[in-house]
């Protein structure tokens, strides 16, 4: 597999810190991925003898599931560890887990934590890649990127395209690497939410805000409809559920206005009836299957860049052809 | 034993003193002060081209001791504090257990007697184990020898509490300081609520949850006519009130925290813990706030709120990381970064700042070289450039937030009743 263009970066904590370059690199990657994919035999050798642990504190089916799938593809080992079964419980800091699995020669960890911030610390000390896999409110890059991977894929370009993200913005990893990741690419921003969902100062991430959904579908190429999380034991105020579907819900009725070819995403798991209707999900606007397709071309990207960035993964050049 | 302190620029804003001169201590005290003098002493210090200050008086200090001498001890705590010029601290009394009782005093006094290298004045808790409920008994923490009373890590949410918890004070003649934070506000946040909270994904503790708390603690204080001292003043709003409350003739101090005037929150774009404090780090325009209250004399003092953690508290995930860091061997050299060398103090007014001003607050009586004076003196080689190092700290604990980063001003000698305590010697292999 040959690299588009650059790209040194051991780790993918979040998008925020990217180029344009490097977020291009990666989308680039991913096309030729996706023809891997699509193919009888959906495997090469890229990472053959490498080992990736997914290392998940959160529960998580299909982002796990998803970078399993793109490390199979790319013919390394993978191993899963989730909180209930490791040592977390035993009271481990998250760095010696880090460290033990580094011990065992692993390559890539790739990681999922309820704390904002712990992918980018565990990626500080490990010489192994880290992938953060969603941190707390932070950052989800790799989800950004096949969002952004499906709309160029659709669109044919970011650049000068306009994407609005609704709901709990305030919460969402999705959300922040999204902002960034599009923001940088060209694109127009719009997050949508009611007030207590809106985090402050949000407009410095360069979007536009509204607390009107009308406003966010009027001119959208797409809208990317967050997961509501109302089983939350945050503390924080929050919604009725009822009363967000009413004001937030995107509805037939509500798309109608909208252009008629806009681009429907969501990240799932989907709440059927709160923040999307079903015949929505299903209907002509739906991208969601595609996106999860998508991911697992842009996870093998991701993969397969961090690991031939880092020299730690192959100091003997054994797996070069 | 004599020590002849020669051709320094001695800085004494308490005798309006900021002028090349000799300074002569013997028996414990400055014996004399003039322009030359011709004496033998058993120690010469040539302080040409140095700073020569009172002692610092830190009235913001974590000593841990009793109960977590894994993060730091009296002993420890005290020989950072002569590292850093600081020759008086006021101990937090958020120890395990808390100084709120006469035997609890007694048990620290004994092991200050001890072990401590720096003079150490205690504070005691306002309230029982700290938890805002039951005033201590004030008197009686008084007679134990405690000079201040405070909850510090915790304000006292409940009103009629802190009412009668400074009715007492007043009568005991006793100074109160005021960790200034309405928990019901600031709930789990960890950083300052605004854009940074927002690109981290971190839960924000907004503002207000300090300027409301400033602002009803100095509203007790009139109506109960005890004085108070507000702690690590961290935001713009609380500066504003504080100095609208020393325009109306209020009773009201107040000191911050050489991070305040330093960092902003700018500084944890890598979740590094070492700036995890409470109040949190704020913004530039707060930063600007915090150096033009210290200008305007809204702020009297600074304080380190030197609180050392263990790695084990602070190399975990933000969110789960303890607050604080530890501040007694920087705070002057980030007075003298920060403030002299950016023009937003004059040398006299950091000796104000550090020395006469808490020594005032405290009524401890030092601060000043006044012949006659107690003899503890810092003297300073203001141009001398170093980079904050962890393993050069006399502390126990390493959770700066000044670490990599390279200060202006070190200190060369720190004399304590007349005895040279610290000497700076630079590493022999450098």
């Amino acid at each position: 597999m040959k690299t588009k263009s650059a790209w040194t970066r051991k780790d993918l904590v979040g998008l925020e810190p990217l180029t344009r370059e490097e977020l291009g690199t990666v989308l680039a990657t991913a096309e030729s991925f996706k023809e891997v994919i699509g193919r009888t035999v959906k495997k090469v050798p890229a990472l053959r003898g490498k080992t990736v642990v997914n290392l998940f504190y959160e529960p998580s089916t299909r982002t796990r599931v998803s970078f399993e799938v793109a490390a199979k593809r790319l013919s390394a080992d993978v191993i899963n560890i989730a909180t209930e079964e490791s040592s977390v419980r035993k009271g481990e800091t998250l760095i010696d887990t880090g460290r033990n699995i580094e011990a065992l020669k692993v390559d890539i960890i790739v990681v999922r934590h309820n704390c904002s911030g712990a992918a980018a610390m565990l990626a500080r000390r490990m010489r192994a890649s880290v992938i953060n896999a969603g941190d707390g409110w932070h950052e989800h890059p790799t989800q950004a990127l096949l969002d952004m991977f499906t709309l160029k894929e659709k669109l044919g370009r970011l650049d000068g395209i306009r994407v609005s993200i609704v709901g709990d913005i305030a919460h969402s990893r999705v959300a922040r690497s999204n902002i960034w990741g599009l923001t940088r690419m060209g694109a127009q921003v719009t997050v949508c939410a009611p007030p207590l969902l809106i985090p402050p100062g949000i407009e410095r991430m360069g979007v536009r805000v509204t607390h009107k959904i009308d406003e966010a579908l009027d001119g959208a190429d797409a809208i990317n409809v967050l997961r509501m999380q109302f089983e939350r034991d945050s503390g924080d105020a929050f919604p009725q559920q009822l009363e967000y579907f009413k004001t937030y819900g995107i509805t037939v009725e509500r798309l109608k206005k909208a252009k008629k070819e806009i681009l429907v995403m969501h990240p799932g798991p989907i709440n059927r009836g709160i923040e999307m209707a079903s015949d929505v999900a299903d209907g002509v606007h739906s991208v969601i299957l595609e996106q999860v397709t998508n991911g697992i071309a842009v996870r093998m990207a991701v993969l397969f860049l961090v690991a031939q960035a880092n020299e730690f993964i192959d100091p003997k050049g054994t797996s070069k052809k | 034993m004599k020590i002849l302190i020669r051709q320094g620029r001695v800085v004494d804003p308490a005798n309006d003193t900021d002028e090349v001169r000799d300074i002569f201590i013997d028996k414990g005290v400055v014996a004399e002060s003039a322009p030359e003098i011709k004496k033998g002493a058993d120690t010469v210090i040539e302080a040409s081209g140095k700073i020569v200050l009172p002692g610092l008086i830190d009235m913001h200090v974590h000593l841990r001791e009793p109960g977590r001498e894994d993060k730091e001890t009296v002993e420890t705590g005290t020989r950072a504090a002569l590292c850093g010029g600081v020759t008086t601290v006021l101990a937090m009394p958020n120890t395990d257990p808390p100084m709120d009782s006469v035997e609890n005093v007694r048990r620290l006094s004994g092991i200050v007697r001890k072990t401590a290298a720096a003079r150490v004045l205690i504070s005691g808790a306002l309230t029982r184990a700290r938890r805002g409920e039951e005033p201590v008994v004030v008197q009686e923490l008084k007679k134990a020898g405690v000079v201040a009373l405070t909850d510090d890590g915790a304000s006292v949410d409940n009103i009629e509490v802190m009412k009668e918890v400074l009715l007492q004070a007043r009568e005991a003649g006793l100074l109160v300081i005021c960790h200034c934070e309405d928990k019901a506000l600031s709930g789990r946040g960890v950083v300052n609520l605004g854009y940074m909270s927002t690109c981290l994904g971190l839960r924000g503790i907004p503002r207000e949850a300090e300027s409301k708390r400033v602002e009803r603690d100095i509203e007790i204080s009139g109506m109960t006519g005890c004085p108070v001292h507000i702690a690590h003043v961290s935001c713009r709003e609380s500066v504003d009130i504080i100095w609208r409350a020393k325009q109306k003739q209020m009773r009201v101090t107040a000191e911050t925290a050489p991070h305040y005037f330093s960092l902003s929150e700018e500084a944890l774009v890598n979740y590094d813990t070492n700036f995890k404090i409470n109040p949190p780090l704020r913004t530039v325009e707060d930063v600007a706030a915090i150096r033009g209250g210290l200008k305007d004399g809204a702020i009297d003092c600074i304080a380190s709120d030197h609180a050392p953690h263990t790695e084990n508290e602070k190399e975990i995930e933000f969110d789960r990381a303890a607050f604080g860091v530890v501040g007694l061997e920087t705070q002057l050299a980030a007075g003298v970064t920060e403030l002299v060398d950016k023009r937003v103090l004059t040398w006299s007014q950091l000796a104000e700042k550090f020395c006469v001003n808490p020594a005032r607050i405290l009524g401890c009586g030092r601060g000043h070289l006044k012949v006659g004076a107690p003899a503890d003196v810092v003297v300073i080689d203001p141009a001398a450039s170093w980079t904050v190092r962890g393993e050069d700290f006399a502390s126990k604990s390493r959770n700066s937030a000044f670490l990599g980063r390279t200060l202006k001003g070190r200190v060369t000698h720190t004399i304590r009743d007349g005895q040279v305590v610290f000497t700076y010697a630079p590493a022999a292999a450098a």
